[in-house]
C-alpha cells in the first residue's frame, strides 16, 4: 500500500508534525490514496460539525478498496489486541518480542501474547502482517462465508417502447455479466409495483402493490409471506471447500423472489422479454403515474426481510419523476414543472420535503442492512435525483444520470458497473464496515463519503464532528476500487500526557467487507506520521502539505455544507478558509500585497479554490437540482485524481506544432488553429478552433494530401475514446466547434481572462502564453478571472485587519 | 276469535282429531254426489269441512263453539285411529264420474296405495280416479243435504261439468256436509271421554287457548280403532285410520284437475283472466297481457274498495319472473327497435308504450291508462287510426298488441350514457386448503372449459383466485403462459391488471386451458386456511370497473372469513344455534356487521352481481356473507361437506345450468300501476335505495321478485287495474334493453269475485316470502301466528260473506283457496320459515335466501314436494303421476322419488322387486346396496335404468338445478331426513300433520266467525 504523499512507515516521515496541538492546528494531510475507505454522512448530523473557528484540521482521503496486486493472500484471522476497548490489529508498527512471543499494541500499548499458531515465528521468519511492506494487508475470513451478492432490479415501465426495450436489453446483457450464483430479483413499477416471483413453472407470478401506499417492512413481510432470517445467519454453504456458488437453497418462501441467476436465467430472460410498458393510459397533458417511492420501499423492504446484513444492490432504473404516492416529487399534471433550484430557495417545492424524508428513511434502512441502492436515471427532464440522492449517497450506490436508456452513455456506464478485475472478480464489494483506530493523541472527528455512521463510540472518537462524526465506524454498503472517503482527525492534548517528541501518531483503518466471490475479507491499513512542532518546524509541516488532497477535502467539506447551507455562505466560508491558509503559510510582509509568496506546495491551491468556487458543485445556476445532486454525488465518492479533474478540468491542446500538450484552463488557450480536448470528468469536450472547423467543414481531411489534418482531427478523438473507455460513469462526449452552441461547455469552465469587459481595456497587453498570433477568445461573462481573484486574495491575506 | 291462543300443535291436535273423528262418524254427506259440483278431476278436492261434524242433527255434539269453556277432554288418549277421516271435501267428485256413485257414504277413497281396500280407485292414477266414489265418497255423503255444499264452479273454469244445483254460484265454497255426527262407533271413545268437542259442555269454548288442554298428549293414533259406521269404506275396514287424510283436499288432485281442464292454450286477451296453475302444462298466446310465466298475481279481480281487501286479508301481490323464457312452443319475445327516438313513453308517469295506451285525437296523442295523462305522439311514431280507433299498425307493433315485449334502449338508458360492452363473467375461486382438499379446485379447473361453452363466444371471462391474498390472472392470448398477479394488500384492494384479465372466452381458450392446468398445480400443497372473502369480491368488482363493464362474479368460497388483516372479518356465531326457533333467532339470522351489505351496495352501484357458491365444512355465516348475493341479485348456493368425487356432478351441473340460463345485467326494475294502487313492498334479491327502483346487479330467468300492491284510494269497478313492469337491463351480448310486462286486472265490487279469482300458489309464494322477510325483525312465534291468523281470516271472511248460510260448524272453503290450509301448513313447517334447532343457522339462512328468489313454479314443489312412484307397474316416468306427500302412500314394495327443487330422494321400499334393483343398481338385494356414496344412479344398461336416469335428468333440467340424489332405503337413518318432506304428515319436531292442522284451522275460523 502506498500512501501517495507521506509514504509508508519505514520511510522517513515528514508528515505528521507535532506541534502545539493545543493552539494552532497545523495543516496536516494524511493522504492515504491507496487503501481503503471514505466516509460521509450527512443527514442526522448538524452542521455544527464543522466549526468555523476550526481551520482545516488533519484529514485524509482513504480509498478502501484500492486495487493492489501485491497483497499477500492471507487466509487466517487477524490477531487482535486483547484490550477490550482497543482491539487493534497486529501490524508492522507494533513492537514484537520474538522470544517471549509478545507484541505491544501501538495504539494502547497493551502487551499481548501471540496465539499458539505463531509459536514458530522468529525475526527471520515473520508472518506477513509484521513485514513492513505489508502495512496494508488483507485477511480472508474463511469461517464466515456469506452468500453471493444479491442484485435486485427495480425497473420503471413508464417509458416509451424504445426506451424500455433498450433498458431491457441492457439488463439482459448485464445478467451475463453477473456471477452465476448471484441472487437476483426483479421488481417492476409504473402505476403499481410488481414484485416478480422467479422460476415458477407454467405461470408467471407477481405480487402487486398499490403505488400510492407505503408499506412497512413488517407489512411487506406478511404480504409477501416472507420468513425473516436472523441477521448474519446466512445460509452456510456446507463445507468450506464447497463451491462458492453453491449456496444451499433455503427452504421456505424466501427464495421465491431472489434466486440464483443460474437457476432462473431463462425465466428472467423471458420475463424481461415479456415485460410491457405500463398499460395505464396517460391522458393528454399528464405525466405517467410512476410509483418510484413505493417501488424502492418495497425493494428495500424485501431485502431487509430476506437478507439483512448480506451484501446486495438494489438497482433502480427510472425514466421519469415519481408522480404519485410516497416519494412523489411532482404531480402528474404536466402543467406543473418539476421543481428548480429557484423553487427550492423560495420554498416552493411542494413535495420535496416529504419526498426527501421518504427516501432518506429508505436510505437509512438499506444502509442498516448493508444493501446499496443504485439509481440509473435516464430522462430528458429531471427525475427527482435531488430527493432520491440519499439512497445512493448513504449506501454507496451509484447514481447515473443520462438522457436516454438508448444512449451509449447509459449502456456503457451500466456495463461498467459489472466490470471485473484480472482475476475475473467483480470490481465491487458489499456491506463493508470501516473502522478507524488512532493512537491517543489523535481522534476521529468524522468522515465524508458514500457511507453512514454506525454510531459506534470509542476512545478515539473526537468531540467535535466534521462530516459524519461521533463514531469510529462507518458502513459502506457497496465499494468500488475507486470509492474514496474523507476522514477527519483531531489532535488532542491530553493533559499530563504530552506527545513525546519525535513520536509518531498512528492510524489504523480496518475495512471488513463482503467480497464479490462471497468471501468475508478484512483489509487493514496502518499508517504512522511523525509529530512535528508547529511553532518550531512549520516548514516541516508545510512541506508535508498535499495541496491536491487538501483541495479535494476542502471541496468535500464545502459540498457537505452546501447541502444544507445557503450557497453564498458556503462560498464565503471557502474564501475565509483560503485566506486563513494564505495568512499562515504565505510569506509576505504585512499590508504589502506584492510581497506575497506561497511555497511551492501551496502554489496551486488557490487556483483549485478558484475553480471550486466556480464549479457546478457550489454554483447551482444553470443546473437543475438533479444535476447538482449528481455532480455532488460523484465528487463525494471519487478518488483524488478524478476529484481534481472535476474541480479543475484538464485541457489539452492539439496542433500541427507538436504533440498534444496540456494547456492552461484559460480562455487564452482557445486558438483558431488548435483543437482542444477538455475533460471535466462529466464531459469530454473536443473543441475545434475556428480555422480547424472551417477546414473540416471544407472537407480537407478527406483529401489524401491533407492526411496530416485528418490525423490531427483524429488525435483528440482517440484520446477521448481512451478516457471514455475507462471512466465510470461514462462522460458525455461533446464534439463542437468554436462558436458552436455546444462550445459553452468549454467556455463556462475556462478562466475568463479575456471577457467583453477587459478585452479592449487591456488590449493586446495581455500576456499571451501561446505563440499564436491571436490571443485566445473572449468569454462573455461577468465572472471574475483568476487574476482578479488572486489579487484580491493577496490583498486580503496580507491585510493586517483581516 | 281469540284463537290466538297459543296454538300448540302437539297438544291440541289430538283433540281436534278426535273431534273430527267423532263428528265424522256419522258423517252424512250433505250433498249427494251429484250435487257436488265437482270441478275437476282432482280427487281430493274436497274440503274438509271442518266441521266435520254433522251439521245437521247433531247439534249437541258439535258445538259451534260459542261457549267459552272448552273443556279438555279428559282422556288424553283419543282414539286416534279410531275415526275415519271425516273431512269432507265438498267436491270430492270429479265430474267425470258421471254416474253418481252409489256409494252412500262414500268415503272417498283416496287412493291409498295399500291401506285402502281395493275398491277405491287410486287417486294418483290421474284424473279418472276421482271419479269413483260418489260424492259421498268423501265423508260427505248424503247428497241430499241441502246446505251442504255448494260447489259452484268458478267462473273461470270452463269445463265444469255439472254444477251442483244447490250450490250457490260461488264456485268456491264447499262445505262438507258434516256428517251426521255419528256417534262414535263402538270402539270409539265416548265423546265425553275424549273431550270430544261436540258436546256442548265439553267444548265450552273451542278456541280459547285455555281450552286445549295442554297435557293431553295423545298420540294421534290411538289404540282403538273406531269403527265408523258411517264409513263404509276402507276406513272402517282398515280399521287403522281415524280421520282419513284422503278426504282432505288434495294438492295432487287439484293440479291434475287443472291440468285436465286448463291445459292447452291460454290466451291473454282479456283482462283479469285467471291463468292455469303453474303446475299445469299450457301454452300462452300473448294477446296483450303478460304471460303468467312472467307475472302472476295473487288475485285477478281487485276489490274496488280497499276495505274489502283488508277484510278478506287476501294479499294483493304479484310475483314477477321478468327474464323467464317463454315455453318452447310459445312465441319468442319480440324486440322493438325504435332507433334513436327510443321507446315512446307517457309524459307524466313515464310508462312505456303498451297496449294500455289509447290513441286519441286521430292518433296524434295517446292517453296513458296508468296515469291518465295524454302525450303527443312523436312524429316518427305517428300512425292513423282505423274506424275502431285502433292504430292501423297495431298488429305490426308488438308494443301495441303484446303483453310482453322488449325495446332496444338508447344511450340515455345506459350507464354513463355510453353503450355497454359485453358483460363479463369472473370466476373467483377460493384456493385455500379446504377447497383444494375437497377437490373442488381441481374439479372446477378440469371442467372449466366445458362450462364456458355455455357462454357466448364473445363474452369476456376472467379468473381470480384467493386465499389470504388475491390473485388475478392475465390470460392475454399473446402471452406465452398465463401470468398470475398477486395482490397481497387485501385491506386495500385494487385492480392490478389493465389488459389481459378479461378476454373473450373463445379467444382465450388456450390460455384458459393452460391456466386451468396451472391453478391446481400451484395450490395443490397449499397450507393456507384463510380465505379473504370481502377483498375477493372487491377484486372482482374493481376488475369490472376497470374494464368499464358490468358482469357477474361467481364466487367459490369455503370458510368463514376470519383473517384479521382483511376487512369483513366475521366471528363464529354458531354457538348460538340453539337460538333458532326462539325469539332470539334473529340474532343469528341478521348480518353480524354491515360490511357485506355495504359491499353489496357498492357492487350494485358498479353493475356487478355476485353468485355465492359455498363449500363450507363448518359455520360460515351465510346470513352475513349472503348479503352480498342478496343485494346484487345473486343467489347463495351451498354445498356443505363438499367432496369432489361425490358432489362433483352436482356443482358442475349447477354451474352449467347457471351459465346457460338467460340473464340480464346491471338491471333496474320499476313497477308502475294505474292510479289507485301502488307497489309498496318488494321481496327478492335486489337493492332498493328508494321506494320505486329495484336495482339488480344481474337477474336471471330463475329469479323472481314478489311485489305487494296496496290501495291508495278507491277504484272504480269497471276500470280495472293496470300494471306495467319495466326491466332495463343489458343482455349478455352487451345490448341495452327494456323488457316490459303489462298486466291488466279486473276490479270488482263483490267479494265473491275476489275469491273466485285468486291464485293460491302465488298467495303462498308471497306469504312465505313475507314471513321470511319478517323473520329478521319479528319472532318465529309471532310470524307463525300471523300466518295462521291471516289464513283463518281469509277463510272465515269467505265463510261469512260469500258462502251459503250453513251450519256454523261446517268448514267451507272457497274453491280457489281450498288448499290454503294444506299449503300454509307446509309453509309453516318449511325450513326457510320455521327453522328448528335441528337446523344450523347457516342452513336456515340459506333456505331463506333460496326462498326469496323462487318463482311461483318453484315454491309449489318446494312447499309441497313431488312424490312420484318410480318402480312397479304404476310408474309412468314419461308422464309421472305424483302422489300425496304422506308416509302412508309409500308402499314397501315400490320405490319413489321425492323432489322439492332442492332435494331429490330416491326411497326404496324394503321389499322392492329385486328385478328392479338389479335393473337400476345392479344388485339383487337391497342389503347389498351401499347407498352412502351414491349421488347418481349407476350406469346400468337396462331400459328401466335408462328411463329412470332420464327422468331424473328431466327433473333437474326443469329445476335448473342439479339436485343431489340421495338414496334412502326404507328404515335407513336417512329416512328421518326424508320424512321431513312428507309434508302431510306430522313431523318429528312437532309440526302438525295436514289433518291436524286443518282441524286447527277450522277451529280458528270458527273462532273468528263467532266473534
Amino acid at each position: 500500500m502506498v500512501i501517495r504523499w507521506g509514504r509508508l512507515w519505514p520511510l522517513p516521515f515528514i508528515e505528521m508534525t507535532l506541534g502545539e496541538f493545543t493552539t494552532v492546528d497545523p495543516f496536516k494531510v494524511v493522504k492515504v490514496v491507496e487503501s481503503q475507505v471514505t466516509l460521509h454522512r450527512r443527514h442526522p448530523l448538524p452542521r455544527r460539525a464543522i466549526k468555523e473557528e476550526c481551520p482545516p484540521t488533519r484529514r485524509c482521503l482513504y480509498t478502501p478498496l484500492k486495487e493492489r496486486n501485491d497483497l499477500p493472500p492471507i487466509q487466517y484471522d487477524p490477531v487482535l489486541c486483547t484490550r477490550s476497548n482497543c482491539r487493534a490489529i497486529l501490524n508492522p508498527l507494533c513492537q514484537v518480542d520474538y522470544r517471549a512471543k509478545f507484541w505491544v499494541c501501538n495504539f494502547c500499548f497493551q502487551r499481548n501474547p501471540f496465539p499458539a499458531q505463531y509459536g514458530a515465528m522468529t525475526e527471520q521468519c515473520q508472518p506477513a502482517e509484521l513485514i513492513p511492506q505489508f502495512s496494508t494487508i488483507e485477511y480472508t475470513i474463511m469461517r464466515a462465508q456469506v452468500p453471493p451478492p444479491i442484485f435486485l432490479f427495480v425497473i420503471d415501465t413508464c417509458m416509451d417502447e424504445e426506451e424500455l426495450s433498450s433498458l431491457k436489453e441492457a439488463i439482459q446483457l448485464s445478467l451475463s455479466l453477473l456471477p452465476p450464483n448471484a441472487l437476483i430479483g426483479i421488481i417492476t413499477f409504473g402505476k403499481m409495483v410488481a414484485v416478480h416471483e422467479l422460476g415458477c413453472d407454467g405461470c408467471a407470478k407477481s405480487y402487486v402493490f398499490r403505488g400510492t401506499k407505503d408499506l412497512s417492512g413488517k407489512q411487506l413481510q406478511e404480504m409477501l409471506g416472507l420468513t425473516r432470517q436472523a441477521p448474519g445467519q446466512v445460509p452456510a454453504p456446507g463445507a468450506p471447500g464447497a463451491m462458492p456458488g453453491q449456496v444451499p437453497r433455503q427452504q421456505g418462501p424466501v427464495n421465491r423472489f431472489l434466486q440464483p441467476l443460474s437457476s432462473v436465467d431463462m425465466y428472467v430472460t423471458d420475463l424481461l422479454g415479456e415485460l410491457q410498458r405500463d398499460p395505464w393510459l396517460v391522458p393528454q397533458g399528464k405525466r405517467a403515474l410512476r410509483s418510484t417511492g413505493v417501488a424502492l420501499s418495497v425493494a428495500v423492504g424485501l431485502l431487509e426481510c430476506c437478507y439483512p446484513g448480506n451484501g446486495g444492490r438494489i438497482m433502480l432504473f427510472v425514466g421519469g419523476p415519481c408522480s404519485q404516492g410516497p416519494g412523489q416529487v411532482v404531480n402528474d399534471d404536466l402543467k406543473n414543472p418539476i421543481r428548480s433550484h429557484h423553487d427550492i430557495e423560495k420554498d416552493n417545492a411542494k413535495y420535496m420535503k416529504k419526498a426527501i424524508k421518504h427516501y432518506e428513511a429508505l436510505g437509512v434502512r438499506a444502509a442498516a442492512n448493508g444493501h446499496a441502492v443504485d439509481i440509473y436515471s435516464c430522462a430528458l427532464d429531471q427525475t427527482g435525483l435531488a430527493e432520491m440522492k440519499f439512497c445512493p449517497n448513504n449506501t454507496g450506490g451509484h447514481m447515473v444520470m443520462g438522457d436516454s436508456f438508448n444512449s451509449s452513455l447509459f449502456k456503457q456506464t451500466y456495463q461498467r458497473v459489472f466490470a471485473r478485475n484480472e482475476k475475473g472478480e467483480l470490481r465491487m464489494a458489499f456491506n463493508a464496515t470501516l473502522e478507524v483506530k488512532t493512537s491517543r493523541e489523535l481522534k476521529v472527528s468524522g468522515a465524508i463519503g458514500p457511507c453512514v455512521s454506525l454510531g459506534v463510540k470509542s476512545g478515539c472518537v473526537a468531540e467535535t464532528e466534521m462530516g459524519m462524526g461521533g463514531t469510529c465506524q462507518w458502513k459502506f454498503c457497496a465499494l468500488t476500487p475507486s470509492t474514496t472517503t474523507a476522514i477527519f482527525f483531531e489532535i488532542v492534548n491530553q493533559h499530563g500526557a504530552p506527545i513525546p517528541q519525535g513520536g509518531r501518531g498512528c492510524i489504523q483503518f480496518i475495512t471488513q467487507y463482503q467480497h464479490s466471490s462471497g468471501q468475508q475479507r478484512v483489509r487493514v491499513v496502518t499508517v504512522a506520521r511523525n509529530w512535528a512542532d508547529a511553532t518550531a518546524n512549520l516548514y516541516h509541516i508545510s512541506a508535508g502539505f498535499d495541496q491536491d488532497a487538501s483541495a479535494v477535502l476542502m471541496a468535500r467539506l464545502a459540498v457537505f455544507r452546501a447541502e444544507s447551507d445557503d450557497g453564498s455562505d458556503v462560498l464565503r466560508w471557502v474564501d475565509r478558509m483560503l485566506i486563513r491558509l494564505c495568512q499562515k503559510f504565505g510569506e509576505y510582509s504585512k499590508d504589502d500585497q506584492n510581497s506575497f509568496r506561497l511555497a511551492e506546495h501551496f502554489s496551486l491551491y488557490p487556483q483549485f479554490m478558484f475553480h471550486l468556487r466556480r464549479s457546478q458543485f457550489l454554483q447551482v445556476f444553470n443546473n437543475s437540482p438533479d444535476e447538482t445532486s449528481f455532480y455532488r454525488h460523484m465528487l463525494n465518492r471519487e478518488d483524488l485524481t478524478q476529484s481534481l479533474i472535476m474541480m479543475q478540468p484538464l485541457l489539452y491542446s492539439y496542433s500541427f506544432n507538436g504533440p498534444p500538450e496540456p494547456v492552461l484552463l484559460d480562455s487564452s488557450s482557445i486558438q483558431a488553429d488548435r483543437i482542444l480536448l477538455m475533460d471535466t470528468f462529466f464531459q469530454i469536450v473536443i473543441f475545434h478552433g475556428e480555422t480547424i472547423a472551417q477546414w473540416r467543414a471544407a472537407g480537407y481531411h478527406k483529401l489524401p494530401e491533407y492526411d496530416n489534418f485528418r490525423q490531427l482531427l483524429e488525435a483528440p478523438m482517440t484520446d477521448a475514446q481512451e478516457i471514455l473507455q475507462s471512466r465510470f460513469p461514462m462522460p458525455r462526449y461533446i464534439d463542437t466547434d468554436q462558436g458552436g452552441s455546444q462550445a459553452r461547455f468549454l467556455l463556462s469552465k475556462v478562466n475568463p481572462s479575456q471577457t467583453h469587459n477587459n478585452m479592449y481595456a487591456y488590449g493586446g497587453s495581455m500576456p499571451v502564453p501561446q505563440s499564436s498570433a491571436d490571443g485566445g477568445a473572449p468569454v462573455l461573462t461577468d465572472d471574475v478571472s483568476l487574476q482578479v481573484f488572486m489579487d484580491h486574495l493577496k490583498k486580503l491575506a496580507v491585510s493586517s485587519t483581516a | 276469535m281469540q284463537v290466538a291462543g297459543a296454538y300448540n300443535p302437539q297438544q291440541q291436535l289430538p283433540n281436534l282429531t278426535q273431534q273430527i273423528n267423532s263428528l265424522s262418524i256419522n258423517g252424512q254427506p250433505q250433498q249427494g254426489p251429484g250435487q257436488v259440483k265437482q270441478p275437476p278431476p282432482g280427487p281430493p278436492q274436497l274440503f274438509p269441512q271442518q266441521g266435520l261434524q254433522s251439521n245437521v242433527q247433531q247439534p249437541p255434539q258439535f258445538q259451534p263453539a260459542p261457549g267459552p269453556g272448552y273443556r279438555p277432554p279428559q282422556q288424553p288418549q283419543p282414539v286416534p285411529g279410531g275415526f275415519p277421516p271425516q273431512i269432507q271435501s265438498q267436491h270430492p267428485f270429479p265430474p267425470q264420474s258421471a254416474g253418481q256413485p252409489p256409494q252412500a257414504n262414500g268415503y272417498a277413497p283416496q287412493p291409498q296405495q295399500q291401506s285402502y281396500p281395493p275398491q277405491q280407485p287410486q287417486p294418483q292414477a290421474g284424473p279418472p280416479h276421482l271419479g269413483p266414489p260418489g260424492p259421498g265418497g268423501y265423508g260427505v255423503q248424503s247428497p241430499p243435504q241441502p246446505g251442504g255444499y255448494m260447489g259452484p264452479p268458478n267462473a273461470g273454469y270452463p269445463p265444469q261439468p255439472q254444477q251442483p244445483i244447490q250450490g250457490q254460484p260461488q264456485g268456491a265454497n264447499y262445505f262438507t256436509g258434516p256428517p251426521v255426527a255419528g256417534p262414535p262407533g263402538p270402539g270409539a271413545p265416548a265423546p265425553g271421554q275424549y273431550g270430544m268437542p261436540l258436546a256442548p259442555g265439553q267444548y265450552p269454548r273451542p278456541p280459547g287457548p285455555g281450552g286445549y288442554q295442554p297435557n293431553l298428549p295423545h298420540a294421534p293414533s290411538g289404540p282403538g280403532v273406531p269403527q265408523y259406521p258411517g264409513m263404509p269404506g276402507a276406513g272402517a275396514a282398515a280399521g287403522t285410520k281415524r280421520l282419513d287424510p284422503d278426504q282432505m283436499p288434495s294438492a295432487i288432485g287439484v293440479m291434475q284437475e287443472d291440468q285436465q281442464s286448463r291445459g292447452g292454450v291460454f290466451q291473454t286477451n282479456q283482462r283479469g283472466l285467471l291463468p292455469p296453475l303453474v303446475t299445469t302444462k299450457f301454452l300462452v298466446e300473448d294477446h296483450g297481457n303478460a304471460s303468467p310465466r312472467f307475472v302472476r298475481s295473487t288475485m285477478y279481480s281487485i276489490p274496488a274498495q280497499p276495505d274489502m281487501l283488508k277484510q278478506t286479508a287476501v294479499p294483493f301481490a304479484i310475483v314477477v319472473n321478468p327474464l323467464d323464457n317463454p315455453a318452447r312452443d310459445e312465441q319468442p319475445i319480440s324486440c322493438v327497435d325504435l332507433g334513436p327516438m327510443g321507446p315512446v313513453r307517457c309524459i307524466r308517469c313515464k310508462a312505456y308504450m303498451s297496449p294500455l295506451m289509447q290513441f286519441i285525437d286521430g292518433g296524434r296523442r295517446f292517453q296513458c291508462l296508468l296515469c291518465k295523462a295524454t302525450t303527443e305522439v312523436p312524429p316518427e311514431y305517428f300512425q292513423h287510426l282505423d274506424h275502431q280507433g285502433q292504430r292501423v299498425d297495431k298488429w305490426e307493433r308488438p308494443e301495441l298488441c303484446k303483453g310482453t315485449y322488449e325495446f332496444v334502449a338508447t344511450m340515455e338508458y345506459c350507464r354513463n350514457n355510453a353503450l355497454p360492452k359485453e358483460p363479463a363473467f369472473i370466476f373467483v375461486l377460493d384456493v385455500s386448503y379446504n377447497n383444494v382438499k375437497s377437490g373442488l379446485v381441481n374439479l372446477l379447473c378440469s371442467h372449466m372449459k366445458s362450462l364456458l361453452e355455455n357462454l357466448p363466444s364473445h363474452t369476456p371471462v376472467g379468473f381470480i383466485t384467493y386465499n389470504s391474498k388475491v390473485h388475478f390472472y392475465n390470460i392475454d392470448s399473446s402471452l406465452a403462459q398465463p401470468q398470475m398477479v398477486i395482490v397481497p394488500d387485501v385491506a386495500d384492494m385494487f385492480m392490478p391488471l389493465l389488459k389481459g384479465f378479461l378476454v373473450p372466452r373463445a379467444e382465450a381458450i388456450n390460455a384458459i386451458d393452460n391456466l386451468m392446468n396451472q391453478i391446481p398445480a400451484m395450490f395443490h400443497d397449499t397450507k393456507e386456511t384463510d380465505a379473504v372473502l370481502g377483498p375477493a369480491v372487491q377484486a372482482g368488482m374493481e376488475a369490472l370497473k376497470a374494464s368499464e363493464r358490468v358482469g357477474k362474479l361467481l364466487l367459490f368460497h369455503s370458510t368463514l372469513p376470519s383473517s384479521d388483516l382483511a376487512p369483513g372479518k366475521l366471528k363464529n356465531r354458531e354457538g348460538d344455534r340453539r337460538l333458532l326457533g326462539t325469539d332470539k333467532e334473529k340474532t343469528v339470522l341478521t348480518p353480524q356487521n354491515t360490511y357485506y351489505n355495504n359491499l353489496g351496495q357498492e357492487c350494485v352501484g358498479a353493475g356487478v352481481a355476485v353468485e355465492l357458491y359455498l363449500f363450507n365444512n363448518a359455520y360460515i355465516d351465510v346470513a352475513t356473507i349472503g348479503q352480498v348475493a342478496r343485494l346484487t341479485g345473486g343467489a347463495v348456493n351451498k354445498y356443505q361437506y363438499f367432496q369432489a368425487d361425490i358432489d362433483g356432478p352436482r356443482i358442475i351441473g349447477d354451474l352449467a345450468y347457471h351459465l346457460s340460463r338467460p340473464v340480464g345485467f346491471d338491471a333496474v326494475m320499476r313497477v308502475r300501476t294505474s292510479t289507485g294502487v301502488r307497489p309498496t313492498d318488494f321481496h327478492g334479491h335486489f337493492l332498493m335505495q328508494n321506494t320505486t327502483d329495484v336495482e339488480l346487479g344481474a337477474i336471471d330467468a330463475g329469479k323472481a321478485i314478489a311485489v305487494e300492491i296496496k290501495h291508495d284510494d278507491k277504484l272504480t269497478e269497471d276500470e280495472g287495474v293496470f300494471i306495467q313492469i319495466a326491466l332495463l337491463y343489458t343482455t349478455i351480448f352487451g345490448q341495452r334493453r327494456l323488457r316490459l310486462h303489462n298486466l291488466a286486472l279486473n276490479t270488482c265490487g263483490q267479494m265473491a269475485d275476489l275469491y273466485r279469482n285468486c291464485e293460491l300458489d302465488t298467495i303462498i309464494n308471497f306469504l312465505a316470502k313475507q314471513a321470511v322477510s319478517k323473520s329478521i325483525d319479528s319472532t318465529p312465534q309471532a310470524i307463525k301466528e300471523g300466518v295462521i291468523a291471516r289464513c283463518a281470516q281469509m277463510l272465515a271472511t269467505y265463510r261469512k260473506q260469500c258462502a251459503n248460510p250453513s251450519m256454523p260448524g261446517q268448514l267451507i272453503l272457497p274453491e280457489c283457496l281450498k288448499l290454503l290450509p294444506l299449503y300454509v301448513n307446509c309453509v309453516l313447517k318449511n325450513d326457510a320459515v320455521a327453522g328448528t334447532q335441528e337446523l344450523t343457522p347457516d342452513d336456515r339462512s340459506w333456505m331463506m335466501y333460496n326462498l326469496m328468489t323462487m318463482g311461483v313454479g318453484q315454491t309449489v314443489h318446494y312447499f309441497y314436494p313431488k312424490l312420484i312412484p318410480v318402480s312397479g307397474p304404476t310408474a309412468q316416468l314419461d308422464n309421472p303421476l305424483p302422489i300425496r306427500c304422506s308416509r302412508d302412500k309409500l308402499s314397501e314394495d315400490s320405490a319413489y322419488i321425492l323432489e322439492t327443487g332442492i332435494y331429490l330422494f330416491l326411497w326404496i321400499g324394503a321389499s322392492v322387486n329385486p328385478d328392479w334393483l338389479q335393473n337400476i343398481f345392479g344388485v339383487s338385494n337391497l342389503a347389498q346396496l351401499n347407498v352412502e356414496p351414491i349421488t347418481e344412479l349407476p350406469d346400468v344398461n337396462s331400459d328401466e335404468s335408462l328411463r329412470l336416469r332420464g327422468f331424473i335428468r328431466t327433473l333437474r333440467t326443469e329445476r335448473q338445478r342439479h339436485m343431489r340424489l340421495t338414496v334412502v332405503r326404507q328404515r335407513d337413518k336417512m329416512e328421518l331426513v326424508m320424512n321431513r318432506f312428507l309434508v302431510e304428515d306430522r313431523t318429528s319436531d312437532g309440526h302438525p300433520s295436514y289433518v291436524d292442522f286443518l282441524c286447527h284451522m277450522h277451529k280458528e275460523i270458527r273462532g273468528l266467525l263467532n266473534q
